[in-house]
């Protein structure tokens, strides 16, 4: 058989192939003839084959025949059989396979070869992609390593030390005597994966953490002596020595220095020098500073130190390097909430990364403007808003425009301005906003009584221009519906008012409902505008002219509405004033709109709350949120979300709700939980005045002898819905069914699944229990 | 949070994958995946982008040289700056190590290449930063073959 080819040679052929197919032809014969040559059980080319094995493996094709190649060649005593062996290993096998274990024996003894490169590649296969059982079998030699003098099996017996940690948390103890003495080393290296080597076990371990802190001085130490020492050639990256050192013992102190005030008192100095000392021209410098920055906000750091770094940050933004702008952004974000006045030094560069390049930049300033809005800077903030909002991409429209709502909301200094930047955003970003923005802006109209006239007239002119915004169409329809008499009369004061007639305000409403480019609701709207007009205008006859045409629509809702409207003129008519008289201004009956924007990392805040309802409700949410820590806390939100935008469905619906009470309350109650003697029932009912929310009593009583102490319940719903937990009547269900306990729980769209935490006390000893409850009746959830 | 490299990526442009390494399990598909994904990811950004994209629930540090793209998955708490650093003193070993390196060199050398990264990466992590040493224990490696 002839000699198999090189290497070299394969990758040449390979490389002339010209089409897919072609190369495939030529790897398939190649692997045809390794086959052969590995059935032959050739020692002097496996190592040969297995490399070309491997490179056909790079390129995507199957190898997995070659496993056991691999071992074998790791078994050989040569050192390139060895190597290839390895890293054949490490490309083809994985934890999934048994065959992996077979290499277990042969790592062992290969841990402790005489030669350290030998020991070198096992400790680093073994670091790559130990699995579980492997590390526990060879924990002990690589701990044996990790207490060599040999330093370069220092360095990966620490990093593969760590990888075992990873996999078998268990084993951590056994690493603590040698740890005693590695941060004593004078090699970089070793003292890098020391560091390393720590900062994992600090990470899984509170007792460990405990135990480390007092590390820290001596952490301290080598740091300071990192940055006097001046040039180290072998570790020098452009002027700094050894910056990922550094960057590495500033996260170690970061996790010691975390709500420990010793530690981040005794790190506070060597803090501020690096912070300040650090050379700030290229990315290294800025990589270090970065890491300190992190570090001063997690630690209890005293004020000064926290305001050196916002500042430092502050600087970041004004550098030429995207990345680096990128990165203090993204800490800002972080940061505004806790130290909110440092930040707001720098909002006008914020404002100005708004017109970055970078998607991710422009998204981060974004969200950075709207913390730092306030009542003293929203109308300079706005305009900077608005003018991003004009001229950025569509992905961000939605998040901007409800960003500017719930601003212009908290901060408005006039109800006119609040009303000309809702104006500027419906026209647009229009088609952008939220569905519930709508209701929310005709509410606020409803209650800016002064500006009613001076509303409709722009909304009317907004009209003019262009029908096909469909949240701006609406909220215009609905307010030349309501004012439509002020908007004749010419009664505007804030501005020129403009001369319309009564026709052609029709012919506008009456234009939205024949537009293509109105949808079915927009054209509901439209025509409650226009039967409300019926009151206010002379031009009755028109009116009832359209309303009969749209008695026959196709629509089923508009042909409801119309046919409904009918009967008013008919037989009705004597009501019709009243029933079409002007709304009265709307309560808001809970908390402020929608929450604030998501921060990109996941991390939601909720915003200002300003509870209307009795019952301290922060309470169960401090349990509920320990609680979720148990539950390991993937899709579970916590229970206390804080709005819940109550305005009405529709104005349409309200009309329809005078008519005729829609009766929300048929939902039958359900038994969630019954076992041991403990039984909870749950009774529906619709939260007025808004439908969505399903308002949940829980009945909880005892048919056992001994009454249950300490009960609470507690409730965790995935992601996509909201629950708000009330205080409940008592924590003591009394026994043998002599009374309830009751609590009230508010949910926005109830559905299938609802997790359940119960814990009382009964006779003595606490009881546990998690009760999935997926029964909900259908007519709870809409 | 686990401050661990999940995988590191060579890849050229036209979605040829020069290298991977990884640190964590991934079934094989998954791996395949994974690599289209950041291909496509990668190779539509520019200059006026940042060297940071979040990918899944990770982020990627990449750069360019020249025809390859180099890309690191991280934790998204992780330091993106020095993680550039440790990209750059990775590429300028193996410049060093090939005397001016080029793709050809990374394709007809690969199980060079992944020496390479095993003397400076280790189970997720950077193990040695120091340029002098790495060459000094690859030219040993290199001498034992």
């Amino acid at each position: 058989m002839p000699a198999p080819i090189r290497l070299r040679e394969l990758i040449r052929t390979i490389r002339t192939a010209r089409t897919q197919a072609e190369e495939r032809e030529m790897i398939q014969k190649e692997c045809a003839a390794i086959r052969s040559s590995f059935r032959e059980e050739d020692n002097t080319y496996r190592c040969r084959n297995v490399a070309k094995l491997l490179y056909m493996h790079m390129l995507g094709y199957p190898a997995h025949f070659g496993q056991l190649e691999c071992l074998k060649l790791i078994a050989s005593q040569k050192f390139t059989d060895k190597r290839i062996g390895y890293l054949g290993a490490m490309l083809l096998l994985d934890e999934r396979q048994d065959v992996h274990l077979l290499m277990t024996n042969c790592i062992k003894n290969d841990l402790n070869h005489s030669t350290q490169y030998v020991q070198g590649l096992a400790l680093c296969t073994l670091g790559c992609m130990g699995s579980s059982e492997m590390c526990r079998d060879l924990a002990g030699e690589v701990e044996k390593l990790l207490k060599t003098s040999n330093s370069y099996l220092r360095k990966k017996a620490a990093l593969c030390a760590v990888h075992v940690i990873r996999k078998v948390p268990e084993l951590m103890e056994m690493f603590l005597p040698a740890t005693k003495n590695l941060l004593s080393e004078k090699n970089h290296g070793v003292l890098h994966t020391s560091v390393v080597l720590l900062t994992e076990m600090c990470e899984r371990s509170p007792d460990m953490l405990a135990h480390f802190r007092k590390l820290v001085p001596q952490l301290v130490r080598i740091l300071k002596n990192l940055i006097m020492s001046g040039y180290s050639p072998e570790h020098d990256v452009s002027g700094i020595s050894d910056p990922f050192l550094q960057v590495r013992i500033l996260r170690l102190l970061r996790i010691l220095g975390k709500s420990d005030d010793d530690s981040s008192e005794a790190m506070n100095d060597i803090l501020a020098q690096v912070a300040t000392n650090t050379e700030t021209s290229k990315n290294v410098g800025n990589a270090i500073l970065y890491e300190t920055v992190l570090t001063i906000m997690d630690i209890k750091s005293e004020s000064g130190l926290r305001v050196l770094a916002i500042n430092i940050l502050g600087r970041f933004l004004l550098n030429n390097d995207k990345n680096i702008r990128y990165v203090a952004l993204t800490s800002l974000l972080k940061t505004v909430q806790t130290d909110h006045n440092a930040v707001q030094r720098h909002r006008s560069t914020i404002v100005d990364c708004l017109k970055d390049l970078d998607v991710s930049i422009k998204r981060r300033a974004m969200e950075l403007s709207f913390a730092l809005v306030n009542g003293n800077n929203i109308r300079g903030m706005m305009k900077e808003l608005l003018y991003f909002l004009d001229s950025c991409d569509p992905e961000f429209k939605a998040d901007c425009a409800s960003g500017v709502f719930l601003a212009a909301e908290k901060y408005a200094p006039s109800k006119r301005w609040h009303i000309d930047t809702i104006m500027r955003v419906l026209t647009t970003a229009g088609s952008y906003v939220r569905d519930d923005s709508v209701p929310n802006l005709i509410q606020l109209i409803t209650n800016s009584v002064e500006m009613h006239a001076y509303t409709v007239q722009r909304l009317y002119k907004a009209l003019l221009d262009d029908i096909s915004q469909q949240p701006l169409v609406q909220v215009a329809s609905w307010c030349i519906g309501e004012y439509g008499d002020l908007l004749v009369s010419g009664q505007c004061e804030e501005e020129e008012p403009i001369q319309v007639t009564e026709d052609e305000v029709l012919d506008v409403l009456e234009g939205l409902l024949v537009s293509n480019l109105s949808t079915p609701v927009t054209r509901g709207y439209a025509l409650t505008a226009i039967m409300k007009l019926s009151t206010r205008f002379s031009s009755v006859n028109r009116i009832k002219k359209v309303v009969s045409i749209y008695g026959s629509s196709i629509d089923v809702e508009l042909q409801q509405r119309a046919v409904e409207y009918n009967a008013l003129f008919k037989k009705y008519d004597h009501m019709r004033p009243a029933l079409l008289e002007r709304m009265p201004i709307m309560e808001k009956t809970a908390t402020n709109g929608p929450t604030e924007i998501v921060q990109t990392n996941g991390e939601t805040e909720p915003s200002a709350v300003e509870p209307k309802h009795p019952p301290p409700v922060t309470q169960p949410a401090n349990q509920a949120n320990d609680l979720l820590d148990l539950l390991g806390g993937n899709d579970v939100v916590p229970v206390i979300q804080t709005t819940m935008p109550t305005k009405p469905a529709s104005a349409g619906g309200e009309l329809l709700d005078l008519l005729g009470d829609l009766s929300l309350s048929g939902i039958p109650p359900m038994t969630a939980y019954n076992k041991n003697g403990l039984k909870i029932d749950f009774t529906f009912e619709r939260a007025n005045p808004n439908p969505n929310i399903a308002v949940i009593t829980i009945h909880a009583s005892n048919s056992t002898e001994a009454e249950m102490t300490d009960f609470v319940f507690q409730a965790a719903v995935p992601k996509t819905f909201q629950l708000q937990l009330l205080s409940p009547s008592s924590n003591v269900v009394p026994a043998l069914n002599q009374g309830t306990v009751t609590q009230v729980i508010r949910v926005l769209n109830p559905q299938k699944v609802s997790l359940s935490m119960l814990t009382y006390t009964h006779k003595g000893s606490p009881v546990q229990d998690l009760a999935e409850v997926n029964n909900f009746p259908p007519q709870s959830w809409q | 949070i686990i401050w661990l490299i999940r995988f590191i990526l060579i890849q050229n442009r036209a979605g040829k994958t020069r290298l991977a390494k990884w640190y964590m399990q991934f079934d094989d598909d998954e791996k395949q995946k994974l690599i289209e994904e950041v291909h496509a990811v990668v190779t539509v950004r520019d200059a006026k982008h940042t060297n940071f994209v979040e990918f899944r629930n990770f982020k990627i540090i990449y750069r360019r040289y020249a025809g390859l793209y180099f890309c690191i998955c991280v934790d998204v708490t992780d330091n993106n700056l020095a993680y550039l650093e440790g990209i750059h003193n990775f590429v300028e070993v193996l410049n060093e190590y090939f005397h001016n390196v080029c793709e050809l060199d990374l394709v007809f050398n690969f199980y060079k290449v992944y020496t390479v990264v095993d003397e400076m990466f280790l189970a997720g992590e950077i193990r040695e930063t120091s340029q002098t040493k790495v060459l000094k224990q690859l030219l040993m490696l290199q001498s034992l073959e």
